[in-house]
């Protein structure tokens, strides 16, 4: 399905990324190459099957409910752009 | 002794008959790794690791014995998270990154003996087949087309592995592989690339790109150095929960074995229109030595394989689209800073990814938005399974199958870049293997008319890579494959 330059621009605010306005009607152009060519999906007949979403059929493994990891603050903060008083730094949230 | 012309499986011997030392094995490569710069295989060196490494090995091989990598100086894919060593993922967004850990496949190949040379290359991500989209600027592949000094491309996105392990840069390097990134770069490089069954390696500590389909494996010289040092990578890893609990068995022992009866399938799908002639004939000349071996050959069909890709572009740009919504600007990589929470994410997500990721992660935004997720992604998973049906049912008759690796040979850089389909074709044989969750293997079989390394692959029945191996030292050996790029680092 071709899309238009403001559906680019809405899936770009829900993949929260930056697009100039400049440059979407390009990409609406690229977008909608790759869609049209996918959509060659729609001769395969699917019906009654299950989808995959994983090679291993097993189910996942559960591990023991305790704690093994922690008490490491400095090093998850260590390559934080911004921190303070061993916190994240982000732009107020609340007012 | 001509130390960078060793496979692992010869410096290993001389090694321990102490003809050398680690150490200089690694002055050889770390000089080789030098004399590749103009290549750009390599983002980060780090010689000291690699000599305070092979110092340790030396102590143990000393003793006698050692441990089954020791000395062997190996290039990472700048994928794999390696412990107070950059990780960026050829990603600006993740530039400046040092992981507070290491990966559980380079964790296991240094308890295993092996030495870090450094960080190479790739696509941003893992996401192409050339190397072109990093941002680090494309790595050149060290062969050139006879009488024609364009740079070439490496294949990708495991593209710095494999020019390093071609232009003896590295005895051997690590990979992954999520839609052919470690068999194709191995083909247009004139080297052995081994995708082994999802969830025989660890996916801990690697840069995620599309979690059902990654898995990391090892480049090297020959198919023997692949099974010593996929020994090395494999095992069960409890902190992947998708890390097969399996034993691993040991598949050097499956090099050398006849494959006198085995029964290779040849997909009749994969004689695709308007595939090179010479393509076609190495692959006619893989069957011949397959057969002259004692194995018979079975036609196969593997209906789906036509389909293949547009199911891996609808799910491998899903799940990266999810993984990669990790990079905000607030935890770790770049910060673009914005006024308000919300455009500080669009603000770093926009300059920090390239394009092509860019084009995934908004490919996989709308595949999974709603109103399009029955048509898209629900559609591609139904059809994922159509074709993991395919393979189950073809080997029903058959032990492994044989294909070729990719449809051409390396091209130049420059060329198929202004259309994103044009590149995602050269996956054409190797994404239904990651689809379907298999063991796949390159090994170089011949060259082109104008002299560039042409692959064949093997591929195997899940947690099958012992005839895998088996099969394709077959065809090495048959092959006979002893071209030389035109740059070599370390004498070859």
């Amino acid at each position: 399905m071709p899309l238009d330059k403001a559906t680019v621009a809405r899936i770009a605010a829900l993949a929260r990324i930056k697009v100039p306005e400049a440059e979407l009607a390009a990409l609406a152009g690229e977008l909608s190459k790759i869609l049209t060519w996918v959509e060659q999906l729609d001769a395969v007949d699917v019906a009654g099957v299950e989808p995959m979403a994983a090679v291993t059929h097993a189910r996942p493994p559960l591990r023991e409910d305790k704690v093994t990891d922690g008490g490491i603050r400095d090093k998850i903060l260590a390559n934080a752009p911004e921190t303070t008083d061993g916190f994240f730094v982000v732009p107020k949230v609340v007012e | 002794m001509n130390l960078t012309g060793l496979t692992i499986g010869q410096a290993r011997d001389q090694l321990r008959r102490k003809a050398i030392t680690a150490r200089e094995l690694a002055e050889a490569y770390i000089k080789a790794m030098e004399t590749a710069r103009p290549l750009k295989a390599y983002l980060i060196e780090t010689p000291d690791r690699a000599f305070a490494a092979a110092k340790q090995s030396d102590a143990r091989l000393q003793k006698g014995g050692g441990l089954p990598l020791d000395g062997v100086p190996i290039a990472v894919k700048d994928l794999f998270c390696t412990e107070g060593v950059e990780t960026a993922a050829a990603s600006k967004i993740l530039a400046g990154f040092v992981p507070p850990y290491e990966s559980t496949v380079t964790a296991n190949l240094w308890r295993n003996g092996a030495l870090m040379l450094g960080k190479v290359n790739l696509d941003e991500f893992a996401m192409g087949s050339a190397t072109i989209t990093s941002a680090r600027g494309p790595t050149e592949n060290p062969w050139r087309r006879r009488g024609d000094n364009r740079p070439l491309v490496p294949g990708g996105s495991s593209g710095g592995s494999a020019a390093a392990v071609a232009a003896r840069a590295a005895l051997a390097a690590t990979g992954t592989d999520t839609g052919g990134s470690i068999r194709q770069p191995a083909s247009f490089c004139g080297i052995v690339g081994l995708k082994p069954t999802y969830g025989r390696c660890s996916r801990w500590g690697i840069v995620a790109f599309a979690s059902s389909l990654d898995q990391a494996g090892p480049m090297t010289r020959d198919v023997r150095d692949a099974a010593i040092m996929l020994q090395a990578m494999a095992g069960h890893d409890p902190k992947d929960a998708t890390s097969a609990p399996l034993p691993v068995p040991n598949f050097e022992a499956a090099v050398g074995q006849s494959i006198k009866g085995l029964r290779i399938g040849i997909p009749k799908e994969y004689r695709l229109d308007g595939m090179p002639t010479e393509i076609e004939a190495l692959w006619q000349r893989g069957i011949e030595w397959v057969k002259a071996a004692g194995a018979t050959t079975v036609d196969i069909s593997l209906k789906m394989t036509k389909y293949a890709l547009a199911t891996y572009y609808i799910i491998a740009p899903a799940e990266a689209s999810s993984n990669l919504a990790r990079y905000d600007g607030v935890r770790f990589g770049l910060r673009v800073p914005g006024e308000t929470l919300e455009a500080l994410y669009e603000n770093t997500r926009g300059q920090g990814f390239g394009a092509e990721v860019r084009r995934r992660v908004l490919i996989g935004t709308y595949v999974l938005s709603a109103g399009y997720y029955d048509a898209y992604y629900l559609k591609a998973q139904k059809v994922r399974a159509l074709i993991a049906r395919d393979f189950d049912d073809a080997f029903k008759s058959c032990d492994a199958m044989l294909t070729p690796t990719a449809p051409s040979a390396a091209f130049a850089i420059g060329e198929k870049m202004d259309d994103p389909i044009a590149m995602y074709l050269n996956d054409v044989f190797t994404v239904p293997v990651n689809l379907a969750g298999l063991p796949g293997i390159s090994l170089p079989a011949g060259l082109s008319a104008d002299g560039l390394p042409l692959g064949l692959q093997v591929i195997g029945k899940a947690f099958d890579e012992e005839t895998v191996l088996r099969v394709a030292a077959v065809l090495e050996d048959s092959a006979k494959f002893d071209a030389v790029p035109a740059f070599v680092a370390g004498a070859a």
